[in-house]
């Protein structure tokens, strides 16, 4: 039989008419897919999904009742199944279980089958801890290539180098053994000509790491750009996109992740490190039988996976938890909890035992001053949780509008060159600056420094009055003229991060927004926090500071303020909510700090949601058009479930299959004319009482293999879902019975069911698609797609956004 | 039930190599060097009356790392020493050299191999497969010629599959299409990722 019908290549937006059930091709050839390899044919493990027994007789007509290689996998881009996935594991289970009382062997087996979730958490949590690890050190070192290299060990970076070296208190950062780019050439660092060559050799080593970094997610990972949350999140509702999280993807994005922070654009890598955890998750869940078959079960892995991401990437094990409950994570059952917590233990003690920063900290910029703060300095922190909100609202306003700029013109169609020239103007503009010139963690890490006598750089160049110092305890202090020099320089590079990073985010290389938006509040932070110290100095008799900041006392303490802005701006962005207060409370270690930071991000969350909905997650998935089934979904108008299932008024009638009385030949043209992901299965077209769902991947597959490897099959051979065969003459062909495919237990709400009860079963359900009946007989279906198009419609946005099914 | 130990015991097998090999990497590198040149102690004392502030380090261990063990020669008499050491502030940091070296060179290799597999596909590649020309992808391809050369594709190969090389290459082949595959959704039709 020919195979024009069965379409290749994948997931075609509709274009055509019949939207309804959104289809990928049905491509059989299993060798393609790369995270996917072909079922093994485990005779007597794998029970179907009906529940059905595994041991049928061995007769003609049982032959397909053993689980076909492709029968209950997935096409890409399509959603899975949660309730057949979760029935299959617990039938799975059951059937370990009810073994295990047989032999010793069976024993151990259902043993370390329970065992296998916790040996794969301490697997995931070693290799992102290694990869956190590798990424940490390779981006310090190249970060600081740009500016110089050293002459001890090429592999040392501008601290290291100088570690041995004894350097002097006011020029901590010179040493013998690290030469600038121009020292190395000319011989000299000082002088016009040799700030031209630094400068030059600085923007030229960005260019260069950046474009490397492009060609290479061009060339061997397209999939690895961007921050990757937003696909993840879609991943872990149920959507499959194959190669998302394979290995390519995960070599390519380490590596160009390092690049890409190296060569000074203005992102970030907590974002990337998450992809880069649940690429670990995933590759690992291959060695596990019970988590490569199961899709559900695999899920609850990437949940832990992704807590492990955030947990190596601040620091922060319990944070990570949080993240992932909140932020990533579809369905988080408590179970997950335990062992997403374990995960991201190990995985911040991997980090901790390789040690990236010298200092047995997993993050640079780790808060270590508890100094208290006043209750009426609540009143700046909100401002900063105001200031964090507006920033949000704006930045995400403005990305979305670049982003869909970047995907409908012509701005798209150069990729590499686009990210040619926002790393030139970056660099360009960066290299004046010295805050911009650094790193945005160091920036960070300096901005959330309270200072000390011991502290020398321009930030802390107050006057002191040598006399009065009592210890290290400084009291408030006159500025002197660096912090002024620094506090334009701190202005000019707030107003440059704001807008560069706009154009930043979603470029084609792996991009994070935590550390560029850690990086404005800080600014914004450190700045009002100057600010008030100054005006609490040189005002210490008004009647708002004589209460509790008298003169030489220490009382305000600019870090702080740095560190509420940095949670504020991350709130207003991503609208975290606990896991932004428990992260930020772990880098600061104690809990002296929870107000403020509570005040600032409840602040930020509220004006950022008032201005607009979503976080920039939310938005990017909207912009892709994922089908991401909201949790909270209201609706302003009362509609029912007729109002929205297929077939509407003057479409055709709803697509059935008979249970006994359609041939082969009848089956295959239904398919090859229509391209519905499934077809409900009826008792007979006059009744259309309904007996089940069948896939229709599974139809192709079985039909396919009966033809080729059943006797008798032929176009005129009845295909029947009942057990036991329907009475024909003698002398008519051999029948295919494909019970074995059949959902015998399909989802089924009246037409006059609420669509908010219809979305709710959907979303905790898990479902991909409902049937709609009408005094016991079936009346239609409702997809998730349709679900999805009707509440977008009800939303005032656009229904034919949502692309894939 | 025989096929099923058998597939679980290669499962459990590959896994425990998978461990056996993190261990190996992990343990040199995290027991390495805790040679002398790697930890140190650093102490900090700002400027003092009228001497100048100074960085003292010194090769100590995390006990003694304190202003008395480490400052030397001690710049103010002995009454003045507890007043001058309050104000230094001493840390004990330590580092891995071997670690830093191991995973900068390890970087730098796999950038250099990942740079060399990419001149080789674009420069080497279709010099050699210049021949066999139902496989060379078209730029302008359809979805229908698409499924032709596919078609073509794997029928040569399926007959001598069991080489190495015939596995290797077709393994090659899969990805690069796969590979195409998503570039084709990221790059041009904006469909991911934008």
């Amino acid at each position: 039989m020919d195979q024009k019908g069965y379409r290749r290549g994948s997931f075609q937006s509709s274009t055509s008419d019949e939207d309804m059930l959104e289809i990928a091709g049905a491509s059989l050839d299993f060798s393609m897919a790369d995270d996917d390899p072909p079922l093994d044919r485990e005779m007597g493990g794998f029970s179907s999904h009906n529940g059905g027994g595994m041991n049928g007789t061995s007769t003609m007509m049982d032959f397909l009742e053993e689980p076909l290689p492709g029968v209950g996998t997935y096409e890409d881009f399509n959603t899975i199944d949660w309730v057949r996935e979760k029935s299959r594991d617990r039938d799975r289970h059951r059937e370990i279980t009810s073994r295990s009382k047989e032999s010793t062997w069976a024993l151990i087996h259902s043993v370390s089958d329970a065992f296998s979730g916790w040996l794969l958490m301490l697997l995931i949590g070693l290799l992102a801890g290694s990869l956190a690890g590798l990424i940490d050190i390779s981006a310090h070192w190249m970060t600081d290539l740009k500016e110089g290299v050293c002459l001890a060990g090429f592999w040392f970076n501008h601290e290291h180098c100088c570690w041995k070296s004894n350097t002097t208190f006011t020029d901590r950062d010179k040493c013998p053994e690290w030469k600038s780019w121009s020292q190395l050439i000319l011989g000299h660092g000082e002088g016009a000509f040799a700030y031209i060559l630094n400068y030059f050799m600085y923007v030229t080593w960005a260019l260069l790491f950046s474009l490397l970094a492009v060609l290479l997610v061009k060339g061997f990972a397209p999939y690895a750009c961007g921050s990757g949350i937003p696909e993840i999140k879609t991943i872990l509702s149920g959507f499959i996109i194959r190669g998302y999280l394979g290995k390519w993807t995960l070599v390519i994005k380490t590596i160009t992740l390092v690049l890409a922070v190296s060569s000074g654009l203005s992102l970030g890598k907590e974002g990337p490190l998450v992809h880069v955890a649940c690429c670990c998750g995933n590759i690992l869940c291959h060695l596990f039988t019970k988590y490569r078959k199961n899709e559900a079960k695999r899920r609850e892995v990437l949940s832990a996976a992704a807590a492990a991401g955030v947990s190596v990437a601040f620091g922060a094990p319990i944070g990570g938890v949080l993240f992932s409950l909140e932020e990533v994570s579809y369905y988080f059952p408590l179970k997950t909890l335990w062992r997403s917590f374990f995960a991201a233990l190990v995985a911040a003690f991997t980090l901790r035992s390789i040690n990236p920063f010298g200092n047995s900290r997993l993050v640079l910029f780790y808060v270590e001053f508890h100094m208290p703060w006043h209750l009426l300095e609540l009143v700046p922190f909100i401002l900063l949780g105001i200031f964090g909100g507006l920033w949000g609202a704006f930045f995400i306003r403005s990305n979305i509008a670049w982003c869909r700029r970047r995907k409908t013109t012509r701005l798209g169609k150069y990729p590499v060159l686009e990210v040619f020239v926002v790393t030139a103007i970056t660099a360009v503009l960066a290299f004046p600056n010295e805050y911009t010139r650094m790193s945005t963690s160091e920036l960070i890490s300096e901005l959330f420094n309270d200072c000390g006598i011991l502290d020398s750089s321009k930030l802390c160049e107050y006057v002191n009055d040598f006399n009065s110092t009592k210890g290290d305890d400084l009291p408030d202090r006159a500025a002197g003229p660096g912090v002024y020099t620094a506090m334009w320089q701190l202005a000019l590079a707030l107003i440059m991060k704001v807008f560069i990073t706009i154009f930043t985010f979603g470029m084609k290389v792996p991009s994070g927004l935590f550390i560029p938006s850690m990086a404005v509040g800080a600014i914004a932070g450190r700045l009002l926090g100057v600010a008030m110290e100054q005006l609490a100095f040189y005002h210490h008799d008004w009647a708002i500071f004589s209460g509790w900041c008298s003169q030489g006392a220490d009382c305000i303490t600019p870090g702080l303020y740095a560190m509420v802005g940095a949670a504020a701006c991350l709130g207003g962005v991503t609208r975290m909510t606990v896991s932004l207060v428990v992260i930020m409370f772990e880098l600061t270690g104690g809990l002296e700090y929870i107000v403020p930071l509570m005040a600032a991000a409840m602040t930020s969350k509220w004006v950022a949601d008032a201005i607009g909905r979503e976080g920039i997650y939310d938005a990017h998935i909207r912009l892709n058009g994922y089908p991401f089934l909201e949790a909270k979904e209201e609706f302003s108008h009362k509609t029912l479930a007729m109002d929205v299932m297929r077939p509407r008024r003057n479409d055709p009638p709803l697509t059935v299959i008979t249970q006994d009385s359609m041939t082969v030949e009848d089956v295959e043209a239904i398919i090859n004319e229509t391209t519905y992901s499934g077809y409900p299965v009826v008792v007979s077209r006059e009744s259309q009482r309904l007996v089940g769902f069948v896939l229709r991947r599974d139809l192709i597959i079985s039909i396919e293999n009966a033809r080729k490897k059943q006797d008798g099959i032929v176009s005129t051979s009845i295909i029947y879902f009942t057990d036991h065969s329907p009475p024909l003459p003698p002398s008519s062909p051999s029948m295919l019975k494909l019970r074995s495919i059949l959902d015998l237990s399909p989802f089924t709400v009246t037409d006059q069911t609420p669509m908010e009860i219809v979305v709710d079963i959907f979303r905790k359900l898990g479902l991909r698609q409902c049937l709609v009946t009408h005094n016991g007989k079936l009346l239609g279906i409702i997809t998730k797609k349709d679900v999805l198009k009707h509440i977008a419609q009800l939303a005032n946005q656009d229904p034919d956004s949502i692309l894939f099914n | 039930a025989s096929m099923m130990f058998a597939q679980s015991t290669q499962k459990y097998t590959s896994s425990v190599l998978l461990i056996v090999l993190l261990c190996c990497i992990l343990s040199p590198l995290a027991q390495a060097s805790k040679s002398s040149e790697d930890i140190r102690c650093k102490c900090i004392c700002p400027p003092y009356r009228n001497i100048s502030g100074h960085i003292y380090n010194k090769n100590v261990s995390q006990k003694d790392c304190n202003c008395l063990h480490v400052v030397e020669p001690m710049p103010v008499p002995g009454n003045d020493v507890e007043a001058y050491c309050l104000l230094c502030e001493c840390k004990y940091e330590e580092r891995s050299t071997t670690t830093i070296k191991v995973i900068i060179i390890i970087y730098l290799s796999v950038v250099g191999a990942l740079l060399l597999y990419m001149a080789f596909l674009v420069l080497v590649d279709p010099l050699i497969r210049k021949p066999d020309a139902y496989t060379q992808p078209l730029h302008n391809e359809e979805e229908n010629e698409d499924a032709r050369s596919l078609a073509a594709a794997p029928t040569p190969s399926s007959a001598r599959a069991n080489s190495v090389l015939e596995r290797v290459e077709g393994a090659q082949q899969r990805w690069k299409r796969q590979v195409q595959e998503q570039r084709k959704t990221v790059f041009d039709r904006h469909k991911m990722l934008s």
